[in-house]
């Protein structure tokens, strides 16, 4: 191969071929690009020397650093437990019943059980505590199981007719579908939310005495100790239009709610039970 | 310099160039994929996983079908935030199962890999046939179609006898009851021992409320078993994997 050509212009050698009359400069990388490139590569060795990288024959190598990501989320979380460790230990030892509102301990509780309603509860009851339809509003005072802060915890730690907790709470509202004629539900329907002004006389009223009262109350104010809903107010679970009653009280409704206490730690069950109890309902 | 001389001849045949970087790149593969069949802690086994049931197995491939996992990841990563929000981060052995894996990078919605038992199966049938009726802020589209799509299980046999040849140990009595075990999950009035004892912990029910197995059951029976096969109460992960 000859010699390539110097180019007059520039002084660079050129590469050696031309396309008519077109050819190419020989200009080099630039030192500072080509050294940083050299450190690249040294830098990649020394990084599988000191952390985990080449396969051997059951594990990879671990690494002169012994970084492991399992031990690194362990201490994580170490870490942060000890940093809170002083009030978890008061916080499972406080009596629920007596909690100060005022202390210092209560607000974390409430910080604490915020983000753990964010991150577990917000998607039946809403992030706003709100509720839908078939998941109770938690910012009001209706309560179906008691809205004490330890009936609050109850419900979060063992849940409501889940099949995992045998402490559960668990009730079962009958389908009158299956018991009642067509017209007499109608009739109920006519009747239930009248309940503030009941007319006890009307076919609607004898009916409701003697179906639904035993769990509902004799005036439809409900019974917390078996979950059964105040009907004389007007906040309504499943709705309160025609045809949600007729689907309530035909069909029956079985909500479900998981026991809690089977995912979460003693002290966010506790924390996330004072902060729903602090959401203005809270008895 | 005499090696870095005879580029040249690389760089002027298209041949010989195609070939030498597909043998540059099959070593690349290979350091990387080949150890993941003996690494201890690709491979390890942890009690409790077992195959998918027949109905978890119909429901998955409906997961698959509808794209979930475009939305939705599998995987939870050993992050503290991640743990804290969606439980014990995600082992290798947790979709040994899996064909293909669905673990995911991409997090519209949350991830899925933990969801069994988090929610009651009738708010996952709300939340599938509508899902901003529970969460308002949601983006997720509608799935109530699932409904009207009926399933019979005719082929759900052969879907795991396939499962089978790529290493899923299904057993022979699995495959034989099949279609039996896929028709007790979802009915809750049948005597499903055998189903829950060929499958432990599958989660029986009549999800979508309506008579005859739909891709709804199929879907949420899948749905709530997800991640709830290894018991954490009693697995000690060993921290050098």
């Amino acid at each position: 191969m000859d010699e390539p050509r110097v180019d007059e212009l520039t002084g660079r050698p050129t590469m050696g071929h031309e396309f008519d009359g077109i050819e190419e400069l020989n200009t080099p990388m630039p030192r500072w690009w080509l050294w940083t490139f050299y450190l690249t590569i040294i830098w990649g060795v020394g990084y599988t020397i000191a952390y985990p990288a080449w396969p051997m024959v059951s594990s990879a190598t671990a690494g002169l650093l012994g970084y492991s990501t399992r031990a690194e989320v362990s201490a994580d979380i170490a870490d942060h437990n000890l940093s809170n460790a002083a009030l978890v230990e008061q916080l499972n030892a406080v009596d629920l019943a007596a909690f100060d509102p005022q202390s210092d301990l209560h607000r974390y509780a409430v910080a604490r059980g915020a983000s753990v309603f964010r991150a577990q509860c917000s998607q039946c009851h809403g992030s706003g505590a709100a509720g839908a339809v078939g998941y109770p509003n938690l910012l009001d005072n209706d309560w179906l199981w008691g809205g004490d802060l330890e009936n609050v915890a109850h419900s979060v730690r063992h849940g409501i007719r889940n099949e995992t907790d045998t402490d559960a709470r668990y009730s079962e509202m009958p389908a009158f579908g299956d018991i009642l004629e067509p017209e007499e539900i109608e009739a109920l329907v006519k009747f239930v939310p009248t309940l503030a002004e009941a007319d006890w006389d009307s076919a609607g009223g004898v009916l409701f005495a003697d179906n639904c009262a035993a769990c509902h109350g004799d005036l439809g104010l409900g019974d917390r100790s078996q979950g059964a809903p105040n009907l004389a107010d007007a906040i309504w679970l499943y709705g309160g239009d025609s045809e949600s009653l007729t689907q309530t009280i035909a069909k029956a409704r079985f909500g479900v709610m998981p026991a809690w206490g089977q995912r979460l730690s003693e002290e966010d069950v506790r924390a996330v039970s004072t902060y729903v109890h602090s959401l203005g309902g809270g008895e | 310099m005499a090696l870095i001389d005879k580029h040249a001849i690389l760089e002027r045949s298209p041949t010989l160039l195609l070939t030498f970087s597909l043998t540059v790149v099959t070593i690349g593969g290979i350091v990387e994929i080949a150890p993941l069949f003996w690494l201890e802690n690709t491979i390890e086994k942890v009690e409790g996983m077992r195959p998918y049931s027949p109905l978890e197995l119909a429901g998955r491939d409906i997961y698959i079908r509808e794209g979930c996992y475009v939305c939705h990841s599998q995987m939870i990563r050993p992050m503290r935030d991640e743990v804290e929000r969606y439980g014990h981060y995600s082992l290798a052995a947790e979709s040994m199962y899996d064909h293909p894996f669905q673990w995911g990078s991409k997090r519209t919605g949350p991830d899925l890999a933990r969801v069994g038992g988090r929610y009651s199966d009738d708010w996952h049938l709300v939340h599938l046939i509508d899902p901003q009726s529970v969460v308002p802020e949601s983006i997720m589209p509608s799935y109530a179609f699932l409904m009207d799509a009926s399933l019979d299980g005719e082929r759900i046999g052969d879907l795991m006898a396939t499962h089978r040849i790529v290493g899923v140990p299904y057993s022979d009595d699995q495959i034989e009851n099949a279609r039996l075990d896929f028709k007790l999950q979802a009915d809750p009035d049948e005597d499903w021992d055998p189903m829950v004892e060929r499958y432990p912990g599958a989660v029986v029910g009549n999800f979508d409320g309506q008579p005859g197995i739909t891709e709804m059951d199929a879907l949420i029976a899948y749905l709530q078993m997800m991640g709830t096969l290894v018991d954490f109460s009693t697995f000690v992960p060993d921290d050098s994997r």
